[in-house]
């Protein structure tokens, strides 16, 4: 087995165009993630049994099974009965509706993490409901939130070639198509060193992060 | 619908697959977790190094990225693995780096009072870590070793891309032989989930256990399944200060 | 106690003599930038009862934890039994000692702390049985004995099968000195193990070191806030004072007739 430069670098066109349908899973999944999983959260919180009680079954079973299943799930179950998505849209919608079940725990932790007394001053000072949310408790909550909340989006970013077994054209995805077309081998292994080389520094990012908002 | 011969044929024993590989990469990743995550604990700067090097290089790497390379690639560096052994090293090697983090964590979380008191009564290093520090740390790991004893069942999926036949390879294969997409994939979530359910409920009895034997009494938790820690995977280690000056 | 019980004007740390187990020579300890032992020398005879009093943050717990070896010194010696603690001699040179020569000299100390420090994972029995099996090599039957026959002492008997967490704070501190004194140390150092103990268990742990000061020989070295206890056990008492002795004597001298003003301050604050 002999490394082969040439290989590489006739992969690198197609490693970018990877690259860019990640990051579009990425972020579009993230911000998919964190909306979505603050609903849960605060339905969670609802004083209504017929609100918390879907929405915690919902959201354990979700985080219970496989995302890889989950994906199946969409995009050859949900056409039967419902919207008929790309591959990448049912990537995309994947990820964020499973890693929107570990955010609303984030969520869940961080308003939990709030002193009761913040709660009962701000009931003291008459303040509305929706001041006392946002000018009291979501300050107090996002400095606990952000870390955790950091270390989901690398998890995504570690799930995200997932997305590759419906048929979409990440880094993973690229990397197969083109190995199964050149006989070689290359690409996986710089799809595997760029993970490595793009998770690492982010992990030390959200552990100064960390440092910097907790306490 | 499914016929029971294909249930039995594929279905069954792809149940046992998942399980079987479920066991072995816990195992793997259990020992990996404990020697990397004491490494990470050593007093020689070189053994923390590599321990951490370990650490940083198979925590950022993908599970499902590694899997491939290993299927793929290796064979071509002459090692040629059984599929389901790659599938077996790919998760016990990237599951274990996350446990070293709970193992070191639990570790560093135990008050340093307790390493003072085995120093004073004469104990060695190792002694004070089988002794004191290990069986005080277990009972912390448990919880934190359940969600990724969950984390890894999920992962486990992954081998039916390298065409391991776990259930979720037996759930493609019944898709393409009959097109019957919904009860598959439902059944497959559904198992998933007992799966994982009887995991917590296993683990809370080695957590009872595991917390009796300190004298301790667990508090009740979550009625579903299991409770995540709000930083991810990370254990804090807690810092207790042990006095200094009189 | 023979150590000279006069200071002189400045240094004032006192005199060293003969019959010595445990002598700080030259002792410095910082923490940071702050000092807290400032070149110290005192010695302590052996079978004696020594008490250290000051203010807090004036190093005694200090002294305690350099000869427990869980703090180093920063400058000067500690002998124990004339043998280096933090030290040994290689080629008549004295360099950082390894740990195996720490811990043999460690062998003839014992602590008992002011948070107990039990081992929550195991039963009253096995933490004091614990030490003398794995490091002293004795047999588990010889082991249970002494631990049974110390048990008896400090009158736990009856809580032998029981985990620390289900005993009171004072009976987790009888079973601690009964774990340190399983060891059969030559010195016993006490680091205001009454100090974290609810008022009415102080009287039941400090009899038991009364009993144990009076019917043994072992060495005592004690750092307490209990004046009276202080008054009653102790040969000789220390008063420190920002990393200084600046005053030693008989208790009765230090107690009822002080020399300096910052003693007399001191007592009149606590008594």
């Amino acid at each position: 087995m002999s490394w082969d430069w040439n290989v590489v670098e006739d992969f690198m066109p197609r490693f970018w165009d990877g690259v860019l349908v990640t990051l579009q899973a990425l972020v579009i999944g993230t911000l998919i993630a964190f909306v979505l999983g603050l609903v849960w959260a605060l339905a969670q919180r609802s004083s209504q049994a017929w609100v918390r009680w879907p929405v915690t079954a919902v959201t354990e079973f979700i985080r219970n099974t496989p995302l890889l299943v989950q994906l199946f799930f969409l995009f050859y179950v949900v056409p039967n009965f419902g919207p008929s998505m790309s591959p990448l849209t049912t990537g995309i919608v994947g990820l964020g509706l499973h890693y929107s079940t570990y955010t609303a725990e984030v969520y869940r932790a961080g308003i939990g993490g709030v002193p009761v007394g913040q709660w009962e001053a701000a009931t003291a000072l008459s303040l509305s409901k929706g001041r006392t949310w946002r000018a009291v408790i979501l300050p107090q909550a996002i400095r606990r939130v952000v870390p955790p909340l950091g270390n989901y989006v690398v998890a995504m970013l570690k799930d995200s070639p997932m997305i590759a077994t419906i048929g979409a054209f990440d880094m993973l995805g690229e990397a197969q198509a083109f190995s199964n077309e050149t006989f070689t081998t290359e690409a996986l292994t710089v799809v595997g060193v760029a993970f490595i080389v793009v998770a690492y520094p982010a992990s030390l990012l959200i552990r100064a992060l960390e440092r910097r908002l907790v306490r | 619908m499914m016929s029971s011969e294909f249930f039995t044929t594929w279905f069954l024993p792809g149940i046992w697959v998942t399980i079987q590989v479920t066991v072995y990469a816990a195992a793997l990743g259990a020992a990996i977790a404990f020697g990397i995550g004491l490494a990470r604990t050593s007093r020689l700067w070189i053994v923390r190094f590599v321990a951490g090097v370990y650490f940083e290089v198979f925590r950022g790497m993908s599970a499902l990225v590694l899997m491939f390379w290993m299927f793929f690639a290796l064979p071509l560096f002459g090692w040629q693995l059984v599929p389901m052994w790659a599938g077996v090293s790919a998760l016990g090697l990237t599951y274990g780096a996350y446990g070293s983090e709970i193992v070191r964590g639990s570790l560093a979380a135990v008050a340093p009072a307790q390493r003072e008191a085995g120093v004073a009564l004469n104990f060695t290093r190792w002694q004070r870590l089988r002794l004191i520090e290990l069986p005080q740390a277990w009972p912390e790991m448990v919880p934190p070793f359940n969600n990724l004893l969950i984390e890894l069942l999920k992962g486990t999926a992954l081998v039916s891309v390298i065409t391991v036949a776990d259930m979720t390879f037996a759930g493609n294969l019944l898709r393409l032989g009959t097109n019957e997409t919904t009860p598959v994939y439902s059944l497959l979530l559904v198992l998933y989930f007992v799966l994982a359910f009887l995991i917590t409920r296993g683990m809370r009895v080695v957590e009872r256990k595991a917390k009796a034997g300190i004298g301790q009494t667990p508090q009740k938790t979550g009625f579903i399944t299991r409770k995540l820690s709000a930083r991810g995977e990370s254990v804090q280690a807690g810092s207790q200060s042990a006095g200094g000056m009189g | 106690m023979s150590a000279d019980s006069t200071p002189s004007k400045e240094t004032s740390n006192p005199a060293v003599d003969g019959s010595e187990l445990i002598r700080f020579d030259n002792v410095t300890k910082r923490f940071g930038s702050n000092v807290v032992l400032d070149k110290l020398d005192f010695s302590v005879a052996s079978g004696k009862h020594v008490t250290l009093i000051g203010p807090s943050g004036s190093g005694k717990t200090t002294i305690l934890r350099l000869l427990m070896t869980l703090v180093k010194p920063d400058e000067g010696t500690i002998k124990v039994s004339g043998e280096y603690l933090s030290h040994e001699e290689r080629n008549g040179k004295l360099v950082p000692a390894g740990e195996k020569h720490i811990r043999e000299v460690r062998k003839n100390i014992g602590m008992v702390f002011q948070q107990f420090n039990l081992f929550p994972n195991m039963k009253v029995l096995r933490n004091i049985t614990e030490a003398p099996v794995t490091v002293l090599g004795l047999s588990k039957d010889e082991a249970d004995e002494r631990a049974r026959g110390l048990l008896e002492m400090v009158g736990l008997t009856e809580h032998i099968d029981k985990y620390p967490s289900q005993l009171s704070g004072g009976q987790q501190q009888r079973v601690a000195i009964a774990r340190a004194l399983a060891m059969r140390p030559q010195v016993l150092l006490l680091d205001e193990v009454t100090s974290a103990l609810d008022p009415e268990l102080v009287a039941g742990v400090l009899d038991v070191l009364r009993d144990i000061a009076r019917t043994t020989d072992i060495t005592m070295l004690c750092v307490t806030h209990e004046m009276n206890f202080a008054r009653d056990i102790s040969d000789q008492v220390l008063m420190f004072d920002s990393g200084r002795v600046i005053e030693s004597g008989s208790p009765e001298k230090i107690f009822n007739d002080p020399e300096k003003d910052r003693t007399r301050e001191f007592l009149s604050a606590v008594l």
